[in-house]
């Protein structure tokens, strides 16, 4: 019982299962060996964005084993999803929906088949373009997940002696995690068994198996190992229904497996969004305005609201302020979450008109932010349970370099590049959902932890076993954890930046319990718990500091420096964290520069749906990469003092980036992502 | 994707029968299968054919296999030495892994990237002749602003192609020999057909004449690396008592072919080697620019890359 002396928390642990995954015998979703008389299914897309499908005619030569659609395919029970009522109705609603699905004995057969296939299609007039005089738009009751959609105090009308009042766009973002969705399905009688790429495997058992009208110990979700999600597997998606559907009629094994294609439109994406914001100051500085307005977009079939501008709401303080949010529905696939929605779209409009407000102000960008800081949560007027923003600015700036920085653009100047230097804020909630762990004793001091969490990749596997062995005060080595399953204790969902505070609550209470009464094995629910905790006042903060290259010839933007400073409360294994913070200022480079789905109006689609066309941030655009954190202490969030930190790496990145283009270029690029065509005519 | 029947090339003489068409590294040509917008009956590997031999050629130059990969030729050290614009359109293109499968022959022929081409479920002119172009109303950021039409503003995708134009390479098949300009054909009404090579026809090698003066190739890109170009310039040039006396110019990522810059080099050729021939040269080269509403930005690039470069190569 040295639990304190031997402390497996803070530890730069390797992923526990980081040589099954080196090796390859890690197994994903498509992966599972089910038997030889396993089928594959390809999903037949719409070719047009809105109307109705008639009919399908398929050639008799074709070598498949069933074609479905409406006219053909089961009923399923209704669900709160219309994503996921797959072929259930001739409507199309957007282009790249399912609208058919052919299962074959080889992948290729099937992909052939789907090519194949003859649709006929009443197609009507369709509506694709976001714009801010849409006569649909309007504004929801909510914004995501619950927030309300506008919020005042005071009179954002006032006058100011310094304002700004600019308008940011950003493009349709795609999650594109590098595993593809992709689920094999196998009934065993009336049960059904998923191998399923997802966030959330008990969510996913309990979603597909109403739609099937089965019992919820009827449906077994595997989920062990997971490559990437970014929001796009938070709940079951349209590749699980089908797949289970598949199996079911065909009476095969089915596997189906997204192409990267199908990713653009299928499985959600960040909506695009257009964000006014005006700032108005004192000339020395201090807000008296903050105004966010924030424009975007869902399908026909549901109203998804991102959260745009909810981050504003907790970052400054002024007092006259207000937020709110405008949606339009048009016959284009429905979003859903991105890594930080909202915070990430939203910051990006926020941190630039800082930005701007302090060249308007010709003061320095922190000195601006730390002048504005507030002393309790602007939006809920309760304190901050922990806040350290203006220390990630200050040491921020130490440790990348910000004294004596020239606040004036195009001064610095190498060969044919022009440089300069950004900075911009972080934030992120925290927060903690309900779960339940279990722990059995194994004997000889050994146990095994259950919960049915899944990793996609972040490292969550290991943070538990750390949790668990500190909490049962054993080393890492003794504690054998089992997720991905959602047959074992139901846990919340891999999102949020919420799974090592909701899991690790739960792993903390089981295992203490085990400890605590000497039972051999223990299940712990949080919810109540975790229902009494205050949830306002909660948040991580951090600043980005970028240094960019622009070239004078070219336009073309090279990231040289990428500094990330967190205050992000304990941090539990720095190896996976840095990961996690890296990996979301990479992302947030992508965002700034290089991301975008190219919206083809008259087609309803973003055409450069693959990756050699979509382009992220590629190794040779990343050259020096650094997250550093605080050590912050905050027992208030949870009992580890944690705070989720994996999405806030790409909150505030993007905005660092672009201010630096502007400080090194002179050219202020307001719609995303600033690519060399929208930078060269300025240099 | 559509069955096929695969076999290994026995000769290099050509001839294929209907429905047939050539495999060497397949990186592109296999993609394109995937997508449905090529659809082979039968595959003929042609890599087992010994085309893959770099040598120099009598009275100077380098003949260059069909099938040397481009890793190997990017790496090749008279190529390295002599030619280091092939060596920098090579290394500029693709990834490592692309580079270690992608041969000679094959970047020469592979397709445009453009973004309704590699979609058969959209109306295209070079997959689906007399279907229309949406790209001209659409996206075409990246398509041709010189030698399109009204039926098609495709890009060539190679990088290494705009070398070979800029050295005057010539295309040796199992018929003939075409200098490298004269393979490609623009789409004019009838997209469909990149190259002039007609069914069957195999190409055996590349021969690179002697280069006289310097060379290099620049590649602009969206990201730092494993994209196509936005636009990009080779270059060779030989400056004597301040004067340009022999010059070389081929644009990439403009036009459906890799561009010849020919009316650039006659305006050049006896000027000073000052940055405002340069200019002068790349403005009578694009006053032919048909550019349409978002790819305009490639005449200013173009002309600043061309000063750059030949600036480079001079000063």
């Amino acid at each position: 019982m040295t639990a304190t002396a031997h402390r497996a928390v803070g530890q730069p642990l390797p992923r526990v299962e980081g040589p099954d995954k080196v090796t390859g015998t890690a197994k994903y979703a498509a992966e599972y060996q089910v038997g030889d008389d396993v089928a594959y299914a390809w999903v037949v897309q719409s070719p047009v964005p809105r109307g109705r499908l008639v009919d399908v005619q398929v050639d008799p030569l074709l070598d498949v084993i069933a074609v479905l659609w409406h006219g053909n395919a089961p009923r399923l029970a209704d669900g709160d999803d219309p994503e996921l009522a797959v072929l259930q109705s001739d409507q199309i609603s957007y282009r790249g929906q399912a609208v058919a699905l052919v299962v074959a004995r080889t992948l290729e057969a099937a992909r052939r088949g789907a090519q194949e296939l003859s649709l006929t299609i009443e197609k009507e007039p369709h509506d694709a373009v976001l714009r801010t005089d849409h006569p649909d738009l309007y504004t929801p009751s909510v914004v995501n997940p619950s927030f309300p959609s506008e919020t005042s105090a005071g009179d954002v009308s006032v006058a100011a002696p310094v304002t700004v009042d600019v308008t940011y766009t950003t493009p349709a973002l795609h999650n594109n995690p590098m595993e593809p969705h992709a689920t094999t399905a196998v009934w065993s009688g009336d049960d059904l068994i998923l191998y399923d790429s997802n966030q959330h495997p008990a969510g996913v058992a309990a979603t597909v198996g109403a739609l099937f009208g089965l019992e919820p110990e009827q449906v077994h979700v595997v989920t062990e190992h997971v490559g990437g999600g970014f929001g796009s597997k938070g709940t079951a998606r349209p590749n699980a229904v089908l797949a289970a559907m598949a199996a079911r009629v065909t009476g095969h094994p089915v596997k189906l497996a997204l192409p990267r294609q199908a990713l653009f439109s299928m499985v959600g994406h960040r909506t695009p969004t257009i964000q006014r914001v005006r700032l108005g100051a004192t000339a020395d500085g201090v807000l008296t305005v903050i105004d966010h307005e924030a424009y975007s977009q869902s399908s026909r079939l549901l109203e998804f609201a991102e959260q745009t501008a909810v981050a504003t709401r907790h970052m400054y303080a002024a007092p006259n302020r207000r937020t709110g949010h405008r949606l339009t529905r048009l016959d284009m696939p429905t979003p859903r979450w991105m890594r930080a929605p909202g915070e990430a779209p939203g910051m990006v409009a926020l941190e630039c008109a800082m930005d701007e407000l302090a060249v308007a102000l010709d003061m320095d960008p922190i000195e601006l932010r730390v002048r504005n800081e507030p002393t309790v949560d602007p939006d809920s007027g309760k304190p901050f349970t922990s806040r350290h923003y203006v220390e990630c600015l200050r040491r921020g700036a130490d440790r990348f370099g910000w004294v004596n920085r020239n606040p004036r653009p195009r001064q610095r100047r190498e060969g044919d590049w022009w440089i300069g230097t950004g900075v911009a804020g972080a934030t992120y909630p925290t927060m903690a959902q309900p779960s339940t762990a279990r722990v059995r004793d194994l004997g000889e001091d050994h146990f095994e932890v259950a919960i049915a969490a899944a990793d996609l990749g972040t490292g969550a596997r290991t943070i538990l076993t750390q949790i668990a062995a500190d909490a049962l005060g054993v080393p890492v080595t003794r504690v054998r954890l089992r997720i991905g399953d959602s047959t074992l204790p139901k846990a919340s969902v891999a999102g949020g930046s919420s799974g090592s505070a909701s899991w690790g609550w739960a792993v903390t209470g089981a295992c203490r319990s085990l400890r605590e009464t000497g039972q051999s094995e223990v299940v712990f629910d949080s919810t109540e718990i975790v229902g009494r905790q205050e949830k306002e006042g909660k948040h991580a903060f951090g600043a980005h500091f970028a240094e960019v290259r622009v070239d004078a010839v070219t336009g073309e933007v090279r990231v040289s420096r990428l500094f990330g400073m967190y205050a992000c409360g304990r941090i539990l294994n720095p190896r996976t964290a840095r990961s996690q913070f890296i990996g979301g200022m990479t992302m947030g480079m992508g965002m700034a520069l290089f991301e975008e789905g190219v919206l083809d109006p008259a087609m309803g689609e973003w055409v450069n749906h693959d990756l050699a066309e979509y382009h992220i941030p590629a190794h040779a655009d990343i050259e020096s990469i650094e997250a550093e954190w605080l050590d912050e202490e905050d027992s208030a969030v949870n009992p580890m003092g944690s705070k989720g930190i994996g999405e806030i790496g790409i909150v505030g990145s993007p905005a660092a980036i672009l201010n630096a283009v502007w400080h090194a270029t002179g050219v202020r690029i307001r719609d995303l992502p600033a690519r060399l065509d929208k930078i060269l005519p300025f240099l | 994707m559509k069955t096929f029947t695969y076999r290994t090339a026995t000769d290099a003489e050509g001839g294929l029968e209907p429905g047939a068409t050539f495999l060497a590294g397949g990186t592109n040509l296999v993609d394109l299968m995937k997508l449905g917008v090529a659809t082979p009956d039968v595959l003929v590997d042609v890599t087992r054919l010994g085309l893959d031999e770099v040598s120099e050629r009598p009275g100077g130059g380098l003949r260059i296999g069909a099938g040397v990969r481009n890793s190997d030729l990017a790496a090749h050290p008279l190529v390295r030495r002599d030619f280091p614009v092939l060596s920098q359109a090579l290394l500029a293109g693709a990834s490592g892994q692309l580079r270690n499968m992608a041969t000679t022959g094959g970047n020469l022929l592979q397709r445009t990237r453009c973004r309704y081409f590699m979609d058969p479920t959209k109306p295209c002119n070079k997959h689906a002749p007399g279907t229309g172009c949406p790209a001209r109303e659409g996206d075409h950021r990246n398509l041709a602003v010189l030698g399109g039409s009204e039926h098609c503003i495709a890009t060539h995708p190679s990088d290494m192609a705009v070398a070979m134009v800029a050295l005057d390479a010539v295309v040796n098949t199992s018929q003939r020999a075409i200098p490298v300009s004269d393979l490609y054909r623009l789409p004019g009404d009838d997209p469909s057909r990149d190259t002039v090579l007609e069914h069957g026809e195999l190409i055996t090698s590349v021969d690179l004449p002697v280069l006289k003066g310097k060379s290099a190739y620049r590649k602009v890109r969206d990201r730092a690396s494993y994209a196509f170009a936005v636009s990009s310039v080779a270059a060779a040039v030989t400056v004597a008592d301040g004067r340009v006396t022999d010059v070389r110019l081929a644009f990439g990522a403009v036009a459906p072919k890799p561009w010849r810059a020919l009316i650039a080099e006659e305006a050049l050729r006896g000027q000073p080697a000052t940055r405002e021939s340069f200019l002068a040269a790349a403005d009578a080269e694009l006053a032919a620019a048909e550019p349409l509403r978002d790819n305009a930005f490639k005449i200013p690039l173009v002309r600043n890359l061309v000063a750059s470069v030949l600036e480079g190569l001079t000063s």
